[in-house]
């Protein structure tokens, strides 16, 4: 552009961009290599004129202009076309010629992302660095009467329950008289959670799958896996693997029309049904696959016309109110499989948490409830949503077992956590946590990408173009381009990885607290933090 | 560590005998406390077996306001054992008042009622007592049930055992007796977290921790079980869950390592009894422990018992001869007790053991976890 010419409000500079290109021209050989793995289109190819005035010395000879061409790499700055700091060009770069940098003062983009009156989308999560659960230590260890354990030696005993367990009384009395046990799984309590077919590629689910299988059936660890909303392949449905997976049903009720008739077929049960009313990302907001994604294979699955975008309604919009669908659902849904699998809701975490928590525990039926906390990632949601909407995990978690030990009921009916666990790596010091303020079991998403496939997005507002199918690692791509650069055997491995890696944590945790019987969900006591508010509402330690 | 010693026999013994063993094995506790249940009383205390007895520390004031409080409810005062020291304490102890056991005969209609409703009343009026007693600093009350003397103060086990005279008095000589040395460790020293605790004729004292004591506490105060309170000791949650286990839940006692450590899935998985076992783990899966620890206790109808924890970093020993048994945490403590015993038939229950010795003072029962339990059911 030229200085005299009239600018747009939207006309931005690269400086204006969050994240800047800095490219070398001594070092980049011009492959264009950078430029074709863009998912965003952010670089193109850049023919620069350069003019060189050559004054030489004494006054004989008169300055002269030189004027050349060279080639380059040109950022643009569009905002439709703003980098999204992926740095796929570097990893492409044979000579590390160019590298995205964030600037931290360059916030006008932000302001310009609402074109065409469409505020911004995205995938990911909620940008921001803050992180309860890396503040909360653990404290109580033994150190005079008791030896703290020996993580590498001894016994430990982590798995959990998840299923509606009777009392003690109701047990024995049930046992005596032959009577329906509502069905409980013994589990491993780091689950996956719900990341649906349609928003992962299929590479990336068949790696999951098989790094679970793998976790199950060569180490014997009973880890599980949700669905998410979208249904399931066909053939894991009839195969033994389905005894691994939870199956999510949510207001699209996407994918259930294959599942239902697969019931028939199926070899063994799935381990669990989850019925999900909100998501911790964007509560009140229901499922999203942006059409971008909805490919022939994912209309198959999910029962849909092909390149529609796939909207879930806020609620499940079947029943009347809350508490009937709640009841009502768990109930057909325990119904279609002869009461012999779990039933639970997951929601929101919100300040309306209780209100369902009370409603369950009059259910005899209902198996749990899973809390989704603002911290959760999504595939797809506005960017409002995202960052502004629900509430953090831990007092939600926690008022809800507080609720749970008032009505004596807190191992009857298992909370599992979700929402930012691990968002800054911790995974097993954020488990924990969550484990002793009440949860019976966590549940996971985007660590799994992030540690299982090498998704790129991160609390810097990087990447999270998830929603539109053009993940660069080909995780959340429906693009066989893209997908295909994922190896679904890589996957399986690191999931392994991180649930080897994060066994030895927790026992590295619990070990010197001198826990190892049982998994000390609700061991309150051996938390501390140096937060005095957060302590008070926590019901944990204050330690400065 | 704290240092426990118990013993059962078939003729009424003095308390001392336990508290000598205590002072055998006085490298492990601090002197800091002593505490000791008797049961199966003789003299005066055999003749009213049916009376509740109250045990428990009182000022002048609290006497009076006690006697206050039984009237009201309808007991009298049939027989008693009001000891005030006269010298002073040994150092350490405080001036308390009257060390008082006190058996009452019950109300009118008292037969009429339901032997739980009997319990659950006798334990609030305990209850009400101590909180009196909290308030006003004028009484501590350690039990109050039939056939049972609770005493518990701070300082060197046989400097208080000499205090309060234990030898001299006949009429609290008895047939089972539990008692620990205490070395204070997390807790400031209150009588009220002093070992043996007792609910309903349950009694039972633990050395080491309990590191999963928060959770449990939890669980047994959201029983809705009258007792189930107080917890200034993490170690009263083993006499509960015990009282919970046989009482509330009607198992027989050799459940009750299955409640507080239950086997591993794949030992379960080869039990006879899997299917009750793994309903107990998982309905009682709030009351496992994660000590160590080293239970003794003492159940209605006379039996004691010892178990271990799984991991079993807890010293425990049981041996004795027709007519003694003792439990005890360290050998010598039980040497001194029982010198003449044939000691290879001593035995030291191990991660999967409970020991059991009847109130006929025969045998030693030993229970491994993986043998068939006695029908429940
Ligand atoms: S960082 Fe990513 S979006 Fe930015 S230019 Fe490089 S490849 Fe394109
Ligand atoms: S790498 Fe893929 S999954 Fe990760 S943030 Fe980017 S688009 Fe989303």
């Amino acid at each position: 552009m030229l200085s005299d010419r009239p600018i747009t409000p939207s006309t931005l500079g690269v400086k204006d961009l969050p994240w800047q290109i800095k490219w070398d021209k001594d070092l980049c050989t011009q492959c264009g290599r950078c430029t074709s793995v863009c998912p965003v289109s952010a670089i193109e190819l850049g023919v620069f004129r350069k003019r060189t005035i050559v004054t030489p010395a004494g006054l004989r000879k008169k300055p002269s202009n030189e004027h050349s061409i060279f080639y380059g790499i040109r950022q643009k700055t569009d905002p439709a076309y703003g980098c999204i700091g992926c740095s796929m060009c570097n990893m492409v770069c044979p000579n590390n010629a160019i590298q995205p940098n964030r600037d931290e003062g360059s916030t006008t983009m932000k302001f310009h992302n609402d074109r065409g009156g469409q505020p911004r989308t995205r995938g990911g999560r909620r940008n921001s660095e803050e992180s309860l659960l890396d503040q909360i230590k653990f404290m109580r260890i033994s150190m005079l009467t008791d030896p703290a354990l020996d993580a590498g030696r001894h016994e430990f005993s982590l798995n959990t329950l998840i299923g509606r367990i009777q009392s003690p009384e109701e047990s024995l009395k049930c046992m005596a008289e032959n009577g329906w046990k509502p069905p409980v799984r013994e589990i491993y309590p780091l689950i996956i959670g719900g990341m649906s077919f349609g928003a992962l590629s299929p590479n990336m689910w068949e790696g999951l799958q098989m790094g679970v299988a793998y976790l199950n059936e060569e180490l014997g660890m009973p880890v599980r896996i949700s669905t998410g909303e979208g249904g399931c392949p066909p053939r894991l449905l009839r195969s033994k693997f389905l005894k691994y997976v939870i199956l999510q049903i949510a207001s699209g009720y996407f994918g259930w029309d294959e599942i239902i008739h697969a019931i028939p077929e199926m070899k063994v049960d799935p381990c669990a049904i989850e019925i999900k009313y909100g998501q911790g990302a964007k509560p009140g907001d229901g499922g999203l696959l942006m059409w971008h994604k909805v490919n022939k294979l994912i209309a198959a699955i999910r029962g849909v016309p092909r390149g529609i975008s796939l909207p879930s309604p806020p609620t499940h919009q079947t029943q009347y109110s809350i508490e009937e669908s709640v009841a009502k659902m768990i109930q057909s849904m325990s119904m279609a499989w002869g009461f012999r699998v779990p039933v639970y809701p997951k929601i929101s975490a919100s300040s309306t948490s209780l209100a369902v928590l009370n409603n369950l525990t009059r259910n005899p039926y209902a198996a749990g409830l899973a809390i989704d906390g603002e911290d959760g990632g999504t595939g797809a949601a506005y960017n409002v949503s995202m960052n502004h909407m629900g509430h953090p995990i831990a007092s939600n978690l926690r008022d809800c077992y507080n609720a749970l030990v008032t009505t004596g009921q807190q191992n009857e009916l298992p909370l599992i956590a979700g929402g930012g666990i691990g968002k800054s790596g911790n995974l097993a010091a954020n488990a924990a946590a969550l484990i002793m303020l009440g949860a019976s079991a966590v549940q996971v998403g985007k660590y799994v990408m992030q540690a299982g496939a090498g998704c790129l997005g991160s609390e810097k507002d990087r990447c999270n173009v998830c929603n539109i199918g053009i993940c660069p690692k080909g995780i959340t791509s429906q693009d066989p381009r893209l997908y295909r650069r994922l190896d679904p055997e890589k996957v399986a491995e690191r999931v392994v990885d991180f649930y080897l890696s994060f066994d030895t944590e927790i026992k590295k945790i619990i070990a010197p607290l001198g826990r190892s019987s049982s998994l000390p969900i609700g061991m309150s006591d051996a938390l501390g933090i140096s937060d005095r508010d957060a302590a008070e509402r926590l019901g944990i330690k204050y330690v400065v | 560590m704290c240092r426990l010693f118990a013993l059962t026999s078939r003729d009424p013994i003095s308390p001392m005998r336990a508290i000598d063993a205590l002072n055998v094995m006085k490298e492990g506790h601090d002197g800091s406390g002593v505490g000791l249940y008797l049961n199966g009383l003789s003299g005066p205390f055999e003749e009213l077996k049916e009376c509740p007895i109250l045990s428990g520390i009182f000022t002048e004031a609290g006497l009076r306001r006690l006697d206050q409080y039984s009237m009201d409810k309808g007991f009298k005062s049939k027989f008693s054992i009001l000891y005030a020291p006269d010298g002073p304490p040994p150092v350490g102890t405080p001036v308390r008042g009257t060390y008082a056991a006190i058996a009452y005969s019950v109300p009118k209609g008292w037969e009429n009622l339901s032997e739980a409703e009997q319990g659950s009343r006798l334990v609030q009026m305990r209850l009400d007592l101590k909180k009196m007693g909290e308030e006003s600093g004028d009484m501590m009350v350690f039990s109050f049930w039939p056939d049972t003397i609770v005493i518990k103060e701070v300082g060197d086990p046989l400097e208080i055992g000499e205090f309060l005279q234990l030898d001299r008095n006949k009429d609290i000589y008895a047939r089972r007796i539990l008692a620990q040395g205490r070395q204070n460790t997390n807790y400031a020293i209150n009588l009220y977290a002093c070992h043996p605790f007792f609910i309903e004729g349950v009694a039972s004292m633990t050395n080491g921790e309990n590191t999963a004591f928060i959770p449990i506490k939890e669980y047994l105060q959201s029983r809705n079980i009258t007792g189930y309170s107080g917890y200034q000791s993490d170690s009263e949650v083993f006499t509960h869950i015990a009282h919970y286990t046989t009482k509330r839940l009607g198992l027989d006692i050799r459940a009750y390592k299955h409640i507080i450590t239950p086997l591993s899935d794949s030992e379960i998985a080869e039990h006879p009894d899997r299917a009750f076992l793994t309903e107990l783990k998982r309905s009682c899966r709030k009351l496992i422990i994660d000590g160590p620890n080293c239970v003794i206790g003492c159940l209605p109808g006379g039996r004691m018992f010892m178990t271990q924890d799984r991991k079993k970093f807890r010293p425990g020993i049981v041996g004795g001869k027709d007519g003694i048994f003792g439990f005890s945490s360290e050998v010598c403590g039980l040497n001194a007790a029982i010198p003449d015993r044939d000691k290879s038939k001593d035995f030291q229950p191990m991660h999967l053991d409970t020991v059991i010795v009847g109130p006929d003072c025969k045998e030693i029962i030993q229970c491994s976890q993986t043998d068939q339990l006695p029908r429940q059911l």
